[in-house]
């Protein structure tokens, strides 16, 4: 049962790892014909306005003092207010900023989240792209198994987990629900990236006395940066935008996230749209912003395939 | 006997502090804005224990007050619609008020919809209807019946399109013309009530209303109150909410619904009581009893009417001349929404009766007959206690024969070295075990022992493999028909695969584009293709929905727009009409949804390719082509492999796009499998056993299918030339 990994990674890289030079950064140092650039810049425009356009839509909604007419191509907010803007952001309770209190909870149950996932699943992801051990293919299967599964009867006896563990009304409960939930695609995701970071590079530093940890630490983990950039980004969105859970755990206004808060403006006979829609515009600045730094981690060229030396 | 009396006082003192300290009443509601601010208000007047008010979104009241209230963590009291007391009252969720209600203070009609067998279960706080709007700036007088009303299509004013605004596609607006023909929502005895000739008039009635143009043949409530806000319509029909809508932009006015000439009875609305209601550990506290009691009092309706035209339930409230007053009248004649259980599996059946008449797919008669045998299939009765024997002796079995292999291997003289060698591998694995092994595979499992049961709380019981038989029989009924299991996943199953070609295909393309080094503008172009993702899915999904909305839908526009230029000869499309169609309008906004997601991963992979082997392929002589298709694509396989599989899954279960855009029209074909699970456990009478079984079911599927590509050779990597 236990595969042959005395050469871990072997069979990941399928290209041949030639012994290169130490590596230089740009490869295609060619000047790319004007045609090239053009249709490359024409795609990503044209997959720009594809991704935007029913997002303006939402924007006219948040901005309009009035509803559009109907039956419009182009959406522009009618008669542009601020209003609804401000109603949600500057909802206060008592004299407690209220929407930067939960805003702030939004930030931190997902950053914490996206920490504990990734801390519990890097190891894991190493051990299994590293090591052989027993029940190595079973845990993988039951870990791939967790994500077929719906979760419709599973809430309750989460419920039930939690109230024991006294995480019932904590945002640390949360954040270890967030967590273990993203943690199986985390572990796939960091395992595959592990795997296609030569074995040689560990090697190489443990001849030159570092442990297996430090190895790790010091070349494996630098190497696997932009999936763990991936990753980290991953679990902090589906955290960020995440409501049943929050809503159902949580138990105080002031401990909320921005999803339940936003989802309040949606009642069951009469929904409060540009309330909801100015609201959904202020949430996604933050995982812009975050994607914006991230998005550096996801440069071409920061692997070598060969050995440096 | 000294540890004894210790216990003993440990014992006390564990129980009594929580009877003795001051305990805070928790009140749960649902309410926001200026309706959060009056209830806030009215509680400030209480001069008992402190009051801690928490709102929370109706999506998760239910559930939230079902997971909390049996475990004491629950509200003393809740604000809540009298309809779901058949459903609280299974589920031990609420406790008679007592002498929380005020008596002779209410009116008979508020009464009656919080009373079941006779006990009053709830204090009613207001009713809600609808009424009708009337344009006062479009026309100045109501015609005397619905008839005269339609007779307005095409000599309306100036800018108006329809004479109406009226959602005929929901059983909850087209109840008020049901009663007009004496077909009550709910049968007695709790049977179907929307069949026989009646409610086929009614619904013929409906259909001739949108064939006629006197109604927007899809309105809904944002479309409606848009043409009212515009002046292209002159009535609506809609309930006290309306009005926040409109704020000072449309002069109007309130009118009582019309008549049916053809009936010569009046239209009746269904009404909705909303009430206070009590937990049981509420219940059991005069101090909560007297807070419901002030809720509910004279002042808090005083406070209440202030807000706006939603009537309060009390008889001894002066209502102001006006929308008040008309939606007070309305109320009198209203029909309460049916606080039995049995109602909760009309209105999904109902709805999409009414649509399949609607689109013509279907007679009034043949689509009204189809609904009742849906509502009597969610009715059937649950099967019968089955004996644990044989499932015991299968798992029995099971386990033997795993514990047969285990003992076989652990005897195996490797296997003690193979465990040691195994040990410093599992000190990294631990912790992730741990996790996922407590928060999410044991909750699955706990979720999935279910499928073997039928019932609620007490009432649960074992019934064997009967779930899984009823599902994988199509419940008796055709298996081909609409909503049998082979079915839908047939649909589901094309679903997750044409979605995630697209995810991929779109991902990888932009992806191998944004890693241009040379490309300009990258970091600008990549944050602003990943806003699908970033911004919440909820409001996208219901605007793409409105953008395929036939009449006023963006892309009906840019049809109209692009026959017009070029004079094509193209008709908008009623999406939502036909399988395909709907669909297709179901993917085009999971597709925008989801690339983002694969193009991030693509980014991710791309930077592990090496650039020394690019070059060395470069020097080679490899063309770009060559380059993509044998080195690039090969090498970023692996770590894509795992998110397209986990994409697919993932796609497999994920209803919220099909629930949002769809809703499973036309007749619930575009639905998933798990949006069927869902709709078991939520929306047909709570049947968390069989919702279980098709989860059971849909795990299982998916672990067959992972297990055969499994166990496919990988195809030999190609290597770079």
């Amino acid at each position: 049962m236990a595969k042959d990994v005395s050469h871990p990674g072997a069979a990941s890289g399928p290209g041949p790892r030639a012994p290169a030079a130490p590596f230089t950064h740009d490869v295609s140092t060619e000047e790319p014909s004007l045609f090239e650039s053009v249709g490359a810049h024409f795609i990503l425009v044209l997959a720009v306005a594809f991704s935007l356009y029913p997002v303006l839509w939402v924007v006219s909604r948040a901005f309009s003092g009035a509803q559009p007419a109907a039956g419009e191509l182009f959406p522009l907010p009618h008669q542009p207010t601020l209003a609804h803007l401000e109603a949600v952001v500057l909802a206060k309770q008592g004299s407690t900023w209220l929407f930067g209190r939960q805003l702030a909870n939004s930030l931190v149950v997902s950053a914490a989240t996206a920490a504990v996932g990734v801390i519990i699943a890097v190891p894991t992801a190493y051990a299994l792209a590293r090591f052989s051990f027993l029940g190595k293919d079973r845990g993988v299967r039951a870990l791939l198994a967790t994500q077929m599964f719906p979760t419709v009867a599973s809430a309750i006896p989460l419920y039930l987990i939690l109230n024991w563990l006294h995480l019932l009304n904590t945002r640390t409960g949360l954040v270890v629900c967030y967590a273990s939930t993203s943690v199986p695609f985390a572990i796939f995701q960091l395992r595959a990236a592990f795997e296609a970071i030569p074995v040689d590079l560990e090697e190489a530093a443990m001849v030159d006395g570092a442990t297996r940890f430090e190895a790790f630490l010091r070349v494996v983990l630098p190497a696997a940066r932009p999936a763990i950039a991936v990753t980290a980004l991953f679990a902090f969105m589906s955290a960020y935008n995440e409501f049943i859970l929050a809503a159902t755990l949580l138990g105080k206004e002031e401990m909320f996230t921005l999803p339940v808060v936003l989802k309040r403006f949606i009642g069951e006979y009469h929904a409060e749209w540009e309330k909801f829609a100015a609201g959904a515009l202020v949430v996604s600045i933050p995982v812009m912003a975050l994607f914006y730094l991230a998005q550096r981690h996801l440069v071409a060229g920061l692997t070598s395939g060969g050995v440096k030396g | 006997m000294k540890r004894l009396a210790a216990l003993l006082v440990a014992l006390v003192a564990l129980v009594f502090p929580a009877v003795a300290r001051a305990t805070p009443i928790r009140l749960w509601h649902g309410y926001r804005g200026d309706e959060e601010k009056a209830l806030l208000q009215i509680v400030a007047a209480w001069k008992g224990e402190p009051v801690e008010a928490l709102s929370i979104p109706f999506d998760a009241y239910d559930s939230k007050l079902a997971a909390a209230i049996p475990l004491g963590e629950g509200p003393d009291l809740y604000i809540a619609e009298a309809h779901h007391l058949g459903e609280y009252r299974v589920k031990k969720i609420v406790a008679p008020a007592a002498d929380a209600l005020e008596s002779g203070a209410f009116s008979p009609t508020a009464l009656s919809a919080v009373t079941m067998d006779g006990v009053v279960y709830a204090v009613p706080l207001s009713q809600k209807c609808v009424a009708l709007y009337v344009n006062t700036g479009l026309v100045s007088d109501v015609p005397a019946d619905l008839e005269g009303i339609a007779e307005l299509a095409g000599k309306l004013p100036q800018g108006a399109l329809y004479p109406l605004g009226y959602e005929p596609r929901q059983l909850y607006s087209l109840a008020a013309l049901l009663n007009a023909f004496d077909v009550p929502p709910l049968g007695e005895g709790d049977q179907w009530s929307l069949i026989g000739p009646r409610a086929e008039k009614a619904a013929e009635m409906a259909l001739s209303l949108v064939e006629k143009k006197v109604i927007p043949e899809d309105a809904d409530t944002a479309l409606t109150s848009t043409l009212f806000r515009a002046g292209q319509v002159p009535f609506v029909i809609s309930g006290p909410w309306f009005a926040a809508d409109l704020g000072g932009l449309v002069k109007y006015r309130v009118a009582l619904l019309p008549k049916v000439r053809a009936t010569g009875k009046p239209m009746r609305p269904l009404l909705t009581v909303e009430s206070v209601m009590l937990s049981p550990q509420g219940a059991a506290r005069a101090d909560v009893r007297a807070l419901a009691r002030l809720i509910a009092g004279r002042e808090g309706a005083l406070v209440r009417a202030r807000l706006g035209p939603t009537p309060s339930a009390r008889t001894d409230v002066e209502l102001p001349e006006g929308p008040a007053r008309v939606f007070a009248e309305q109320a009198q004649t209203a029909v309460p929404i049916p606080a039995s259980v049995a109602m909760g599996a009309v209105w999904e059946p109902a709805n999409q009766a009414i649509r399949k008449v609607l689109r013509k797919d279907a007679t009034a008669a043949v689509a009204l007959a189809e609904g009742k045998g849906r509502f009597d299939n969610v009715r059937r009765p649950l099967p019968d206690a089955a004996s644990p024997v044989p499932l015991a002796m299968l798992v029995g079995a099971v386990g033997l024969y795993f514990a047969f292999r285990w003992a076989r291997l652990a005897r195996a003289e490797r296997w003690g070295q193979e465990l040691k060698k195994s040990l410093p591998a599992y000190r990294y694995v631990a912790h992730a075990v741990v996790a996922v092994g407590l928060l999410v595979i044991i909750p699955l499992v706990m979720g999935a022992g279910t499928a073997f049961t039928a019932g609620n709380d007490e009432a649960r019981r074992y019934v064997g493999f009967a779930n899984f038989v009823s599902i994988l029989t199509a419940r008796g009924g055709s298996l081909l028909a609409s909503g049998s299991f082979y079915l839908v996943l047939g649909v589901t199953v094309m679903w997750a695969v044409v979605n995630v070609f697209f995810h991929v295909a779109i991902g990888v393309v932009l992806a191998l584009i944004l890693s241009r080094p040379t490309l300009r503008l990258k970091a600008m172009y990549r944050v602003l293709l990943i806003i699908p993702w970033a911004v919440p899915s909820y409001i996208t999904a219901l605007t793409w929905k409105g953008m395929f909305d036939r009449q006023f839908g963006a892309v009906s526009a840019v049809i109209r727009w692009l026959s017009h230029t070029f004079g094509l000869q193209m008709e908008p499309i009623a999406w939502f009409s036909s399988f395909w169609t709907a669909f297709t309008a179901n993917l085009a906004t999971n597709v925008w949804l989801g690339f983002p997601f694969m193009m991030v991963v693509t980014l991710g992979a791309l930077t592990a390719v090496p650039a020394d082997v690019l070059e060395a392929a470069k020097v080679d002589g490899a063309t770009r082509w060559q380059r993509l298709r044998l080195v690039t694509l090969p090498m970023i396989r692996p770590t894509l492999a795992p998110a397209v599989t986990l994409g697919t899954i993932w796609t497999f279960n994920m209803f919220n796009v099909v629930f949002l855009v769809s809703g499973g029209d036309p007749d619930g074909t575009t639905n998933i499998l798990v949006a069927e699970a869902y709709a078991w456990a939520f929306t047909r009478q709570n049947q968390y056993g069989y919702a279980a079984a098709y989860a059971v079911l849909i795990f299982l599927l998916l672990s067959f299918v992972t297990r055969l590509t499994e166990q496919k050779p990988e195809p030999t990597a190609k290597e770079a030339h």
